[in-house]
């Protein structure tokens, strides 16, 4: 395994150095992640699996401390090894209170690592705040701030015990470092003397406190209040109880949710800005997620698309500089990474190259194209542009450390197909998977949802000014529109896509805008089956007449599978210029040359009503016996019960699931599972879903005349293999493509077909269409004899041809108890010498390992284990690569990468060099400032 | 020699009209014959009563190929299960008699009539509180029927006794091969399939390794009753001269006595159907030729419509790999036909 793409799942915590230019952001699985340049990624784990409430950069250091829920601090470092940095972590420390103190006493809520670089101060919910020493972390006892000290010099009235009740926030002063701000909570704030150990300054805030910022030359600060106001209060030596300068509710003059962090940002020009997230009206908008930005008359409220876990402002980090002069807004969301470049007018936002939104729609398909040609890629490159120009031109300026690792040797792009109806361009050629170009199918149907509703119809005396950011969008319109199945050819640019609704659309890649008509066709699947009713959804309803479509790959035509289940496989022979497809009723070969349906076949069992009927998911839950059922009904019981029970605390709601799941387990105990031990039969429902199609040139009838081929296998062990006429190119257009069934191979074990393949009288495999055309490959060999690869759930077959007989296989579910999931041609060069290659099987089975078997022996060479075999959408997800490589998604947001060939590596490798330190410690860079808010 | 007629399919008539009608076709009135045919499976089975004549009729897709030997050189042994595919060719056995110049074996009874449904086997290699079951599986006669379930046994370790996850029987289907047999039990702990310990595997895993066997299913179990374990006397009680090593008890049975074997002859073959032809067996790739001696058969076409015509104008090219052809053609002038060797007749 070797490198994360894409978003963490569940980001719990986000954290940034302005002197390192690196960004950590912890999950609440007790990742932490750094980014830095593209290409700088350090990734850590802690023990404890708890969440990460709060990143700390240490300043002018390459260190950071991570505050956990467990209320454990970790101090992490970046240090180089092997030429290269590496995240490690170096202690870790629980803050231990008095014998017989409440654990509320030493909770901490609020930490500030002081630019000396050697102490944290640590607010508490008692209202103490505790020092401890670097990297040590002990507890410097003497310097610990009590609140009795603390409310020696505040007056009288406004002073009782409760007044220093949780320490919401702690923010070093920016020009003297002996001096810190304390808030808390009840709305009192402090400017505390570290030298003198005494309040020179308190600030009676009427409002419950959220968070602190100080103004750059530190002669004022702000406060934002639970109540969604912000209060500005002056720092000056004569007055020690001020009074606030302004006070206001943004979003006033009703009720508005709290303001939970702020910032104040100064200019050249004079107008700061003011930062806020939160403080929404309560009633109307208190659903949003917002964080606002005000510059003078300037007001946006950018609208997020999930929950806001926390934001910073990269702004002129130099202590020499004047004034801020933010430049770019970074904000943590639930679901997704947003940047605003707040240079630029319009405050547009910067295309990320990396922390990727995978599962904006939720990913459906995913498919592998390694080594694309170079015209093919500046196409599709220049396709994206003209869908991005809305972003800003800035460059990413998250760009600290230096990537060290050697350029990719070939471009790579990963297509994922998602519920929406769109597929996305990946470039997976190195460690930043990044979006190319994005393909919309929606536009050759009619679809419920209205185009325009999502536009921003933003007027400009609306208000809140609020502008919707991001690009998370998991709801999907229709379902049908779901992409199922991809195929790209490389060489000729044709992609074929294949969706939910049985819909296969095929296209080419256009580098204008086109209005055109899109050919449609349908296939009969279920030809001369009658009286049978299809129960499932309906086709999806094209749109009538030209259709404009944005530059990039353009449909051309639409096949129509009837009944419109679900496409289950897909091939494309763009040399040939054919199509095939296969849904769980049949399979059919379409000419998008000539706009022609060749052939379809049923092979659908007549007995088999389940297939017929509708979806598999439906049908999946009625097959299912009584007895799960019926434990699925007790199942949710409990867990509604539990849930009803927890009280939102996530420890609470975590014991409550460990509890729940030690319910389900003792539950199993009493019923225990069984399984039925029955042989596979022709009757059983499913056999003839259609599993997976391949175009060959090869010995089909007789060994001296070698000809075009499909071949078709599906869920019931069958093989179909069809002999094509295909004109010659100057007749294309002029004589039907013609099919004939040649073959029919029933494997008497019944298991689901998963692969086929043809290796030719070398042994080698196939090569893909236009391969040998474009020079990139040896012709196959056709003098020696072909052999016939029948990959089934259970075993590897391999037949001669054309006649067919048996010659070798490989049982592996007998032997081993586990089932093929994924199978395909790897190919392994050496990394000594560059004149040596194989092709291997790679194999990836239900119990989530990876086998390597060799060809034409079908030897097993080695086995990893990859996967955990519970994790049953991560088998699913997986895609191998031609070279050896292989993805998977670890949750519904993040692929994992792995490598078989030592070849073939694509994982980080950086360097973070320690910047200069400035000998100035008194006015040195803000770095660790950035505390986050605890309520964020 | 072949002959090839027609019959009624709804009137097959009895048996004794049958054999003499083959006697008649063959013009051997005064000789006695065994008759045989090969079923859907390729088992070769005897036809000698009115009931096996009906089902082999019955069986007829269209095609019933009957085989017929001469009672004095017949093979006995070519009859019974799975004899299609355990002699790689079963006509290679039944046509050329003299490659097996083995003493021909004393009949008994003919329990070659009969299918085995199940059988213990390794009785010799085997502890004594483990039983090793053979199920056979025939298409859709009967299913296996039975579930099994996890559980815990106890072991006897180094550290003394130890419970330990296991794999027992849950269910038997009355009216299943498992409950038929008698062999098999609720609560009977599964040790091996096919020669594979389960140890260590989750129950998912041994229902896919029973199911990828299914079709000759070896179950190791040590049986909840252990009262009708098979008791060795002594230790050359074993069969057949078996070395006494070998039928020490062993706690690891790991020995596969004729297991291993076993699987690789009854392995079932894949089904090719060529050209929309009929659907034949896919045989083993390999490098011999087998040509015809004295075969007698006969092709049944049933209400032949098709009038000794295949549906496919194609030549089957599949003499060269060890097998004979079964069909038959008229060979289209229009066509080249491959790789035609002598073994076809055309009628």
């Amino acid at each position: 395994q070797t490198v994360e793409h894409g978003f963490p799942h569940q980001p719990s915590a986000l954290g940034y150095s302005p002197f390192l230019r690196l960004m950590a952001i912890g999950t609440r699985s007790g990742a932490i992640k750094l980014y830095g340049a593209p290409g700088v990624e350090f990734m850590g784990l802690h023990e404890e699996n708890n969440t990460v409430m709060q990143i700390h950069f240490i300043p002018d250091q390459c260190q950071l401390v991570t505050l956990l829920d467990d209320n454990s601090l970790h101090l992490w470092s970046l240090k180089q090894h092997g030429g290269a940095s590496e995240l490690r972590e170096e202690h870790r420390f629980t803050l231990k209170g008095p014998p017989g103190s409440p654990p509320s006493a030493t909770q901490i809520t609020a930490v500030l690592p002081h630019s000396s670089r050697e102490v944290l101060y640590l607010g508490t919910e008692s209202g103490n705040i505790f020092v401890v020493e670097l990297p040590s972390f002990r507890v410097l006892e003497d310097r610990t701030i009590g609140s009795e000290a603390v409310l020696q010099r505040v007056p009288e009235d406004n002073c009782n015990r409760r007044s220093c009740e949780l320490v919401e926030a702690l923010r070093e002063h920016p020009k003297n470092p002996d001096q810190i701000l304390i808030g808390y909570s009840r709305g009192l704030i402090v400017l505390w003397d570290l030298q003198n150990s005494q309040v020179t300054h308190h600030f009676l805030g009427s409002q419950q406190l959220e968070n602190l910022y100080w103004q750059r030359d530190g002669s004022k600060f702000i406060s934002c209040h639970y109540d969604g106001s912000y209060t500005q209060w002056p720092v000056s030596s004569d007055n020690r109880q001020p009074e606030p300068l302004e006070n206001t509710v943004p979003y006033g003059p009703f009720p508005c949710k709290a303001i939970s962090k702020i910032y104040w940002q100064t200019t050249k020009n004079g107008l700061p800005y003011i930062i806020f997230q939160g403080g929404m009206p309560r009633a109307s908008y208190g659903d949003r997620h917002s964080i606002s930005v005000i510059h003078g008359s300037q007001q946006t409220a950018f609208d997020f698309t999930s929950r806001v876990i926390d934001f910073f402002i990269i702004f002129s980090s130099e202590p020499t500089a004047e004034f801020d002069d933010p430049s770019a807004m970074v904000v943590l969301a639930e679901e997704e990474l947003v940047v605003i470049d707040l240079k630029t007018a319009g405050w547009p936002a910067v295309h990320p190259p990396y922390l990727a939104s995978l599962h904006c729609s939720a990913i459906t398909c995913s498919h592998h194209v390694s080594n694309i040609p170079l015209k093919l890629w500046e196409r599709i490159i220049g396709a994206g542009s003209k869908q991005n120009i809305h972003y800003s031109s800035m460059p990413w300026p998250i760009d600290g450390g230096t990537n060290i690792a050697p350029d990719p040797p070939q471009r790579d792009l990963l297509l994922t197909g998602h519920e929406d109806g769109t597929v996305r361009f990946w470039d997976a050629s190195g460690v930043c998977l990044h979006l190319l170009y994005k393909l919309s199918t929606v536009r050759v149907f009619l679809t419920d949802a209205d185009p325009n509703d999502n536009m921003n119809t933003l007027g400009e005396d609306e208000w809140p000014p609020l502008r919707k950011v991001g690009t998370f969008d998991p709801y999907s319109d229709d379902p049908r529109l779901g992409i199922q199945k991809i195929y790209l050819c490389k060489y000729s640019g044709y992609l074929a896509v294949a969706g939910t609704a049985g819909q296969v659309l095929v296209m080419e890649l256009n580098d204008e805008d086109a209005e055109h008509v899109v050919d449609h066709a349908e296939a009969d699947l279920l030809q001369d089956q009658e009286g049978y009713r299809w129960k499932g959804h309906e086709k999806l309803k094209t749109r009538d007449g030209p259709v404009r479509f944005e530059a990039g790959f353009q449909p051309f035509v639409l096949v129509q599978c009837q009944p419109p289940a679900v496409v289950t496989s897909l091939a494309l022979h763009s040399e040939w210029k054919l199509v095939a497809f296969g849904t769980s009723h049949g399979f059919g070969l379409f000419d998008h040359q000539q706009k022609r349906l060749v052939f379809v076949k049923c092979t659908l069992h007549p007995s088999d009503q389940l297939a017929l009927e509708g979806p598999l998911s439906r049908v999946k839950s009625l097959k299912k016996s009584l007895r799960q059922s019926f434990r699925r009904i007790r199942r949710s019981r409990v867990s509604s019960r539990k849930r009803r029970g927890g009280s939102g605390n996530a420890s609470e709601v975590q014991e409550a699931n460990a509890k729940f799941d030690q319910d389900t387990l003792q539950e199993m105990e009493l019923a225990p599972v069984q399984r039925k031990i029955e042989a596979r039969s022709a009757e059983d429902s499913f056999t003839g879903f259609v599993r997976t199609l391949y175009f060959a040139d090869t010995f089909l009838r007789d060994s001296s005349r070698h000809c075009p081929s499909l071949w078709a296998g599906t869920n019931g062990g069958t093989v179909y293999a069809f002999c094509l006429r295909v004109p010659p190119a100057e007749r294309r257009m002029d004589e039907p493509v013609r099919a004939e069934q040649a073959k029919e191979i029933q494997l008497m074990h019944r298991a689901p077909v998963v692969g086929i393949l043809v290796l030719d009288g070398r042994s080698t495999p196939l090569p893909e269409p236009l391969e040998v055309a474009h020079d990139l490959s040896k012709s196959p060999d056709m003098q020696g004899s072909h052999q016939l690869l029948v990959v089934s759930e259970e075993q590897f077959k391999v037949f001669t041809l054309p006649k067919v007989s048996s010659k070798l296989k490989l049982k592996l579910t007998a032997l081993e108890g586990c089932r093929v999931r994924k199978v395909t041609v790897a190919n392994f060069g050496s990394c000594k010498t560059d004149d040596y290659t194989e092709n291997d099987l790679a194999v990836l089975t239900n119990l989530g390992d990876i086998q390597i078997i060799s060809l034409p022996f079908l030897k097993l060479q080695i086995r990893y284990p990859c996967i955990r075999k519970e994790d049953v959408s991560g088998i699913a997800s997986c895609v191998f690569t031609k070279y050896g490589q292989g993805f998977y998604l670890i949750s519904p947001s993040e692929f994992e990468r792995f490598s078989l060939s030592t070849k073939w590596l694509v994982e980080p490798r950086c360097i973070v060099d320690m910047p200069e330190v400035t000998t100035n410690n008194h006015v040195h860079s803000k770095a660790g400032l950035e505390n986050a808010a605890r309520k964020s | 020699e072949f002959r090839r007629f027609s019959l009624e399919r709804s009137k097959p008539g009895k048996f004794e009209e049958f054999y003499g009608l083959l006697q008649h076709v063959h013009k051997i009135p005064n000789v006695d014959v065994l008759v045989g045919y090969t079923d859907i499976h390729g088992d070769l089975l005897p036809i000698n009563n009115d009931d096996n004549y009906h089902k082999a009729v019955s069986t007829a897709n269209p095609l019933l190929r009957i085989f017929i030997q001469r009672k004095e050189d017949a093979d006995y042994s070519a009859f019974g299960t799975d004899t299609m595919t355990r002699k790689k060719n079963v006509l290679s056995n039944v046509l050329r008699p003299d490659n097996h110049k083995k003493k021909p074996h004393i009949v008994i009874s003919m329990p070659q009539d009969f299918r085995p449904v199940s059988s213990i086997i390794d009785v010799d290699i085997l502890p004594e509180t483990h039983r090793r079951v053979r199920l056979y599986k025939y298409g859709t006669d009967k299913p296996l029927g039975f579930y099994i379930r996890d559980g815990s046994s106890v072991r006897v370790t180094p550290h003394g006794l130890e419970k330990v996850p296991g794999i027992f029987i849950s269910r038997l289907v009355p009216g299943g091969l498992a409950q038929s047999t008698g062999l098999l039990a609720v609560n009977d702990e599964v040790l091996e399939v096919n020669g594979i310990e389960v140890s260590g595997k989750s129950l998912d895993q041994v229902t896919d390794m029973m199911i990828a066997n299914s079709r000759n299913l070896i179950i190791t179990v040590r049986p909840a009753n252990q009262r009708n374990n098979v008791v060795r006397n002594s230790r050359t009680s074993g069969s057949s001269g078996q070395s006494t090593e070998s039928s020490l008890p062993s706690s690891t049975p790991n020995i596969l006595g004729n297991l291993l074997q076993g699987e690789e002859e009854s392995d079932e073959e894949d089904i090719v159907i060529e050209d929309s032809g009929e659907p034949q067996q896919i045989p083993k790739a390999a490098p011999t030729s087998e040509s015809i001696e004295s075969l007698s058969q006969i092709e049944l076409l049933h209400e032949s419509t098709q009038n000794g015509f295949l549906p496919s104008s194609e030549m089957n090219s599949n003499h060269s790999a060890g097998s004979i052809s079964l069909e038959y053609d008229v060979p289209d002038p229009g066509r080249k036909s491959l790789e035609e060797d002598g073994t076809i007749i055309t009628l």
